[in-house]
C-alpha cells in the first residue's frame, strides 16, 4: 500500500468516522449520567431528516443544522420525560423512539415533499461544502507531510472539525469542572449526589440534553455534509455502531476518538478492498463488516480488559422509597 | 319455490357482481419503497398508466418489513383482488407458500421465480439484465478516458451480480484491457438504503482511476450519482431513467422495464397466462436511456456501437454471459 493510497482509505476513515464519534460522544454524556440510551440512532435519524428539510426550505445549512438539533433535542426531551420524570425503563423508552423516528421521518417527508419519504437533492448553499485550511495548496509539495496535510487533515466539512474538538472539550468538561464531576457522580452515586444538595433530575436533564445536541450534529453531518438530502433509513445502523465503539471505549472520551477512528478504518477498508487476499486465505468483505461487533463482544467478555458501565446506569433515582 | 329460486339467484348474482367489482389489481412494492426513483417506482409509474389509460383503480402496498410479506399477499387475495403484482426478488417463496390457498387469484412476481407446475396460478416475469448491462458496459468504456469504470451493487445476491457481469463484459467487448472495479455495498437489505456508503464506494473507486460508475443499488445509488456528480466523474442509473438526476453527468441509464411488466399484468386481469415469461432486449424488457439530459454525453460513435451490438443480442449473433446460468462471470471475479 502506497502513501497516496494510504491516505485514501484514512481520509474515508474520517468522514466515516465523524457521525460515530459525535453520537458515541453523545452517548457518553447520558450513559455517564446514569441514562442508557439506545435511541441514538433514532435521534440522528430525525436530525438527518430535520437538517436536510429545512436546509432544503431554506437554503441555509447551519439553520438546516439547528433544525437538526432541535429535532434530536426533542426527542431527548421524550426519553428524559419517560425515564428520568417518570422512571420508565431505559432501554424500552429508547427503542420505542427508535421506532418513533423511523416512522415519523419518513410520513413527514412524504407529506411535506411528497417524493416517497426523501428529501429533494440539496443545491449548493444548503450543504456543507469542504474547508480547506489555509496553506493546503502551498504545502501539498512538502514530502510526506504536504499531502497528508492537503488531502486528509484538510478538505472536510465544518462539523468534521467540530467532531474533532468535541474531544478535549468533552474530557476537560468530564474530568476537570464542577460539573462533570458532579455528571459523573450522578452516574455511579445518585444517592450522594442528592444528600450533597444537588438535583439529580437537573443533571440528567442536562447530560440527556448535551446527548441531543451532539446526536443533532451527527445526523446533520449525514444528511447535509457527507450526502446531499435525506433518505429513508439512512443512518443505516450506525447508531448501533456508536454505541458498540462506546462500550468499546469504556465510556472514555480519548478511548471513543480510538474507537470510532477504528471502526471507520474498519469500513474504510472494507469499502477499498472487496475481499482482502492474504496469500493462505481470503479475508470475505463480511468479516470486516463484522468486526466492531466482534471485538465489542470481546471486550464484553472481558478478554481485553474489563467494561465496567457506570453503575448507577438503566436504573431510576428514586428518592425515598 | 321459485320464489326461493329468484332470490337466491339474484343473491348469487349481486356476490358475483361485488366479486367482479373488487376484482382490481393489486400492487405490492418491495422494501425500497414506492418512490425509490429506480426499481418500485417504475412498477408505480406502469400502474398508473394503466389506471389513466382504462380508468381502472388498483390498490397498493408499501412493504415495511420482511415479515409483511405474506401478510400483504393473504390480505389481497382474500380481498378479491385479481391479478396481485409484486416486484423484488424476495417475494418468490411468500408467494409459492401463499399460491395453492387462492387458486382462483393470479399471483405476479417481477425478478423472483416460483416454479410454474407447482403453482399455475402464479407469472414469474424476469428480465434480462445482462444484456441491457451489457449496452451500458460499452458506453461506459467508450467514455471512459482512463479505462478504468467502476461498478457499485446493491446488496451483494446473484441478480445484482448478473448486473455486474454483464456491464462488465460489455466493457471488456470495446477495450479488453479496461480495468473494472466492482463493488457491493453489503449483504443485508439495509444495502438498498446506505446513500453513505454508496459514496463512500464511489469515492474509493475513483481514488482507483474510474470514472464511469454505474450503480446498481436502489436508494444506495442515489449517493453514488451524487458523488459522482460532484466530482464531476459520469455515472450509469439503473431500472428507471434517472437521467434527469444530474444531468449532464449521468451518461445514461440501464432501464429495466418493469413499468412494461406490471402495465402488461394489470391490462391482462384476471385472465392473466401464467408461467415464466422472460423480457429480454428484443421484447424492450431491458434498453439504455437516451433523453435531452444525457445527449451531449453520448456521441454518434457510441450510440452506433451500442445499437450495432444490440441488434447482434436480439439477432443471436452475440451471446451474454449470464452470471445466474452458472454462478460465474468470464469477465470478472467476485
Amino acid at each position: 500500500m502506497d502513501l497516496d493510497t494510504l491516505i485514501q482509505v484514512l481520509d474515508s476513515t474520517i468522514r466515516l468516522a465523524t457521525p460515530l464519534l459525535l453520537a458515541c460522544l453523545a452517548g457518553l454524556f447520558s450513559e455517564r449520567a446514569g441514562i442508557f440510551d439506545i435511541g441514538l440512532e433514532g435521534k440522528m435519524l430525525i436530525a438527518a431528516f430535520f437538517s436536510a428539510a429545512v436546509a432544503f426550505s431554506t437554503g441555509s445549512v447551519w439553520i438546516g443544522v439547528l433544525a437538526g438539533i432541535a429535532a434530536s433535542l426533542a426527542m431527548s426531551a421524550i426519553h428524559g420525560l419517560a425515564s428520568i420524570t417518570f422512571r420508565g425503563n431505559q432501554l424500552i423508552s429508547g427503542v420505542a423512539l427508535n421506532f418513533l423516528a423511523s416512522g415519523l421521518t419518513v410520513l413527514i417527508a412524504q407529506s411535506w415533499f411528497s417524493q416517497g419519504g426523501r428529501t429533494p437533492s440539496l443545491p449548493d448553499g444548503a450543504r456543507f461544502a469542504e474547508i480547506t485550511l489555509p496553506f493546503a495548496e502551498s504545502l501539498r509539495d512538502v514530502p510526506i507531510f504536504g499531502p497528508i496535510y492537503a488531502d486528509l487533515i484538510s478538505g472536510h466539512s465544518a462539523l468534521v472539525y467540530i467532531g474533532f474538538a468535541m474531544v478535549p472539550l468533552t474530557w476537560w468538561v468530564l474530568f476537570r469542572t464542577r460539573f462533570g464531576l458532579r455528571l459523573r457522580a450522578v452516574g455511579e452515586a445518585p444517592e450522594a449526589v442528592d444528600t450533597a444538595g444537588i438535583s439529580v433530575t437537573g443533571l440528567r436533564f442536562a447530560a440527556v440534553g448535551i446527548c441531543g445536541v451532539l446526536c443533532g450534529l451527527a445526523g446533520a453531518y449525514l444528511a447535509t455534509g457527507l450526502q446531499a438530502g435525506f433518505v429513508r433509513e439512512m443512518t443505516a445502523g450506525r447508531g448501533y455502531i456508536a454505541l458498540a465503539a462506546l462500550i468499546f471505549a469504556k465510556w472514555r472520551p480519548w478511548y471513543a476518538l480510538g474507537a470510532c477512528l477504528l471502526f471507520g478504518f474498519l469500513q474504510a477498508i472494507a469499502l477499498r478492498y472487496q475481499n482482502i487476499d492474504l496469500g493462505a486465505f481470503v479475508v470475505p468483505v463480511q468479516v470486516m463488516d463484522a468486526l466492531p461487533y466482534i471485538l465489542t463482544v470481546v471486550i464484553l467478555a472481558g478478554f481485553v480488559g474489563k467494561a465496567i458501565p457506570p453503575r448507577a446506569g438503566g436504573e431510576p433515582y428514586v428518592k425515598e422509597r | 319455490m321459485t320464489f326461493m329460486t329468484k332470490i337466491l339467484g339474484s343473491a348469487a348474482a349481486l356476490a358475483l357482481s361485488a366479486g367482479a367489482a373488487l376484482a382490481d389489481p393489486a400492487l405490492i412494492y418491495d422494501l425500497g419503497g414506492k418512490f425509490d426513483k429506480s426499481f418500485n417506482e417504475a412498477a408505480f409509474n406502469g400502474a398508473q398508466k394503466w389506471a389513466e389509460e382504462t380508468g381502472g383503480s388498483y390498490r397498493d402496498i408499501e412493504l415495511q418489513s420482511e415479515a409483511q410479506r405474506e401478510q400483504a399477499l393473504r390480505r389481497f387475495a382474500e380481498a378479491g383482488f385479481n391479478p396481485v403484482v409484486t416486484t423484488g426478488f424476495s417475494m418468490s417463496s411468500p408467494i409459492a407458500a401463499v399460491a395453492a390457498d387462492y387458486p382462483d387469484t393470479k399471483f405476479v412476481t417481477i425478478d423472483g421465480f416460483v416454479d410454474p407446475g407447482e403453482h399455475p396460478n402464479v407469472l414469474s416475469i424476469l428480465f434480462s439484465e445482462h444484456q441491457g448491462s451489457y449496452l451500458v458496459g460499452i458506453m461506459a468504456a467508450q467514455a471512459s478516458e482512463s479505462n478504468t469504470v467502476g461498478f457499485v451493487g446493491g446488496m451483494d445476491i446473484p441478480l445484482i451480480r448478473k448486473f455486474a457481469c454483464g456491464y462488465a463484459q460489455g466493457v471488456k467487448a470495446v477495450n479488453p484491457d479496461a480495468k473494472v472495479i466492482a463493488n457491493m455495498t453489503g449483504t443485508t437489505p439495509a444495502a438498498w438504503n446506505d446513500p453513505v456508503k454508496g459514496s463512500e464506494l464511489a469515492k474509493a473507486q475513483i481514488s482507483q482511476g474510474a470514472d464511469v460508475i454505474f450503480a446498481a443499488a436502489g436508494g444506495t445509488g442515489l449517493g453514488v450519482l451524487q458523488t459522482a456528480a460532484d466530482e464531476d466523474i459520469l455515472s450509469i442509473g439503473v431500472d428507471s431513467n434517472q437521467n434527469y438526476l444530474h444531468p449532464g453527468e449521468v451518461l445514461t441509464s440501464m432501464l429495466k422495464r418493469v413499468d412494461v411488466a406490471v402495465y402488461d399484468s394489470m391490462t391482462a386481469g384476471a385472465d392473466l397466462e401464467t408461467g415464466v415469461k422472460v423480457l429480454d432486449l428484443g421484447a424492450e424488457g431491458v434498453g439504455y436511456a437516451l433523453d435531452e439530459h444525457n445527449a451531449d454525453l453520448v456521441s454518434a460513435e457510441m450510440k452506433a456501437a451500442v445499437d450495432a451490438a444490440r441488434e447482434q443480442i436480439i439477432a443471436g449473433e452475440l451471446e451474454v454471459h449470464d452470471y445466474t446460468s452458472d454462478d460465474s462471470c468470464p469477465a470478472l471475479s467476485f
